[in-house]
């Protein structure tokens, strides 16, 4: 008999109060299953187990806050179990006794003829169909407990997961978007980014002053709503380039780079209370930066009342990040699988910059890509920025 | 509904009188017909399939022939080339191993050999299966093994309907088919339409319907699968019941849509594990759905050994509802 207590999940703790049980009693667990979520100072925090058996006893109750080291519930064993039917030990045996006859060996029971394959260590016990689904929806399939044959997860374990997933209690009424859900959206988003795509990372910085100049120009005569701003230029010139640089551009799927046939720029939107969105802009290589311009307003408003079509969530085939005014100089972003490449702009600072053999204060820009290692090398990335580069040196021709 | 009332009532019949039925009606129909095997003339039939049928079309029609699969197999093949629509009776799976080499190297082979200038449309019957106590060699079930064999056709009637219109159905074919009773069945009997009359010989059947499982078997095995899916049902399990019918070709499109409703399934073949037919089933399953498995395939075939003597043991080796069952429950992790 072992007991499952209420872990110390740092030295500060004191005492923890259980939110809920995943087991319930005569539920078979094994180590690393998360089986109860416990509320700390730090918030709700998964609780896993350490040891294989079955949840014999709860013995704490919803809602019940405990001191650490409080027994939370019992299990037996997974030698406890097997040898369950068994009878108690007997009393020693007296010193002399004729040897044991050895009992002819116990037919296995037919049904159980064939042997059991134990789970590599380390390897995911889920069904195709469960893997497929928890894919499909960006869940990690690590975080499901397995509910099928030997602890497998199995299609109504992911099934479950995703009913429970937008299920936070619906606190407030949600208008247009749920952040909630958002965040766990981004979080299976990124947390399979990084674990699945290679990134690597290139950095460059592009004199913007003659974009600054020309917009000026060409903003002067334009009310405030109509103006064109640097991050079209900048976007234009991304979706410029990714004409000569295919391999930037597409997805990743099925174990292959697809390259995609048109160029639908992602622009990442923050958006108020804490959310994070990219919707496309379609074929943006082949609008005016005017157009461009007047597409990225209309999808800023749109994202802030969440009134975004589906088909500007789904198909972006790269995207782009551009930290604005209020942002620092440079960032480095995580791709947005199964795109493969992110270009990030940070803000725009004056520096002083040697053109021409003399050193003047300049408007610079940092361009940043990351980029999917098992499609494009950094050589071919730095090709990429430099195209960047070199069409933002002449705006009146984007 | 006009067409129902005209319809004659079903009546009572056993497996071998629809087996007879189908005989009768060949030859009724077609005078190239006749039968031919081991004392299936004054005998009647090692198991009473052809009794009566000697007085009714004589015996230049029912024929007994000597001790010597190959030898009369391999005067069916020859009737089938010169243009006669024989059909072969042989006892037992186990004795058409000695007409093996007629069945396979001549009968299954001589239309590609030949460049398609011969063709062998000939019928092959034989017992197959266990649970009469016939022993070793006289009990086991190797239609698996013509299920290997490019060139013939091999099917196996389960239900009164079958083993009463395949039998027609395999003689229009053009080439060899071979049809496997098990022998647990002849007594079996039930309401036959008395119209009844030739059934495809392509398709798989869904014998129940179900959403959680899929239960695939043929022959005598399907009985036990059937009950075995009422007992699940009993436990909230609902199972479908697949009869393959025709063991070659098999009926891919059935199978698998079957299984990609149910994401699980079960394989039920009396042949032994090892090379079975189930293997070649699962692995179908594995190329056309893996991604809608639920669950790891699973089979309940027959113990590998030469299937035993005494009752009990006999009885032990080959499939039963109650492995059948736990077999499904593990699949669906339900175990104790």
């Amino acid at each position: 008999m072992a007991e499952f207590r209420m872990p110390s999940l740092g030295a500060d703790m004191e005492a923890g109060t259980l939110v809920e049980w995943m087991v319930k009693p005569s539920d078979k667990v094994k180590r690393g299953d998360i089986v109860a979520v416990v509320e700390t100072q730090k918030g709700a925090i998964e609780i896993e187990i350490f040891e294989t058996g079955v949840i014999e006893k709860i013995l704490v109750d919803i809602g019940t806050k405990v001191p650490v080291g409080t027994p939370l519930a019992t299990l037996r064993t997974k030698v406890e179990a097997e040898a369950g039917v068994k009878e108690p030990a007997a009393p020693e045996a007296p010193a002399i006794m004729p040897p044991p006859v050895p009992k002819p060996a116990e037919a296995p029971p037919i049904a159980a003829a064939l042997p059991e394959v134990s789970p590599l260590p380390g390897r995911l016990r889920a069904s195709p169909a469960a893997r497929q689904l928890a894919q499909a929806h960006g869940l990690d399939p690590t975080t499901i407990t397995g509910s099928g044959a030997g602890g497998a997860i199995v299609l109504k374990d992911v099934e479950a997961r995703l009913a429970s997933m937008p299920s936070p209690p619906p606190k407030k009424p949600v208008i247009g978007l749920d952040l909630g859900a958002m965040r766990a959206a981004i979080a299976a988003a990124m947390a399979r980014s990084k674990r699945e795509i290679p990134h690597y990372y290139l950095q460059h910085q592009v004199d913007v002053t003659g974009c600054e100049a020309w917009l000026a120009e060409r903003n002067a005569a334009r009310p405030p709503q109509s103006r064109l701003l640097l991050g079209a230029l900048a976007a234009k010139a991304v979706a410029s380039a990714l004409r000569r640089f295919p391999a930037f551009n597409g997805f990743w799927q099925n174990g292959k780079f697809e390259a995609a046939p048109a160029v639908h720029l992602g622009m990442a939107i923050a958006i108020r209370g804490g959310g994070l969105a990219a919707p496309a802009i379609h074929d943006a290589d082949r609008l005016s930066c005017d157009e461009l311009m007047a597409a990225m307003r209309d999808l800023v408003q749109r994202m802030r009342f969440g009134r975004i079509r589906s088909s500007e969530i789904a198909d972006a085939t790269i995207t782009v990040s551009s930290l604005g005014e209020r942002g620092v100089e440079a960032l480095f972003g995580i791709i947005y699988p199964p795109q493969v490449a992110i270009v990030g702009f940070g803000k725009v600072v004056t520096r002083p910059w040697v053109v021409e053999g003399i050193i003047q204060p300049r408007s610079i820009l940092t361009v940043t890509l990351s980029g999917d290692h098992r499609v494009s090398d950094g050589h071919a990335g730095a090709l990429f920025l430099v195209e960047i580069d070199r069409l933002l040196q002449e705006p009146e021709k984007l | 509904m006009q067409q129902d009332q005209a319809r004659p009532a079903p009546q009572e019949t056993t497996y071998r009188e629809a087996v007879r039925a189908a005989i009768r009606d060949a030859m009724q129909r077609d005078e190239r017909v006749f039968l031919m095997g081991e004392d299936v003339g004054r005998y009647g039939g090692c198991y009473a399939v052809s009794k009566g049928l000697l007085a009714e079309f004589g015996p230049k029609r029912i024929r007994d022939t000597p001790l010597s699969e190959s030898g009369f197999t391999g005067a069916g093949i020859g009737a089938a080339m010169a243009g006669m629509r024989p059909i072969v009776e042989v006892m037992t799976v186990n004795f058409s191993l000695l007409a093996l080499d007629q069945i396979l190297n001549n009968a299954a082979s001589i239309r590609s050999m030949s460049g398609n200038q011969f063709g062998v449309p000939l019928v092959i019957r034989m017992a197959t299966g266990a649970g009469r106590q016939l022993a070793a060699q006289h009990s086991h079930s190797l239609e698996g093994w013509y299920a290997h064999i490019p060139g013939i056709k091999v099917l196996a009637p389960a239900t009164l309907e079958d083993a009463r219109g395949m039998l027609w159905t395999a003689l229009e074919d053009p080439d060899p088919v071979l049809i496997f009773e098990n022998i647990m069945l002849y007594n079996m009997s039930g309401p036959l339409a008395a119209d009844a009359g030739p059934v495809d010989i392509d398709k798989a059947a869904i014998r129940r319907a179900g959403r959680d499982i899929s239960l695939i078997t043929y022959g005598g095995s399907l009985f036990k699968t059937l009950e075995a899916a009422t007992q699940l049902a009993a436990e909230g399990v609902e199972a479908e019941v697949v009869d393959l019918r025709s063991l070659r070709p098999l009926d891919d499109e059935t199978i698998v849509a079957s299984v990609r409703k149910t994401r699980r399934a079960v394989v039920i073949d009396e042949g032994w594990r090892s090379g079975s037919l189930a293997a070649e089933i699962c692995m179908r399953l594995v190329e056309q759905a893996f991604f809608d498995l639920d669950a790891p395939l699973a089979r309940v075939c027959s113990e590998e050994v030469p299937i035993p003597y005494p009752s009990h043991l006999e009885q032990a080796a080959i499939p039963q509802a109650k492995k059948i069952v736990a077999a499904a429950k593990r699949v669906l992790g339900r175990e104790g």
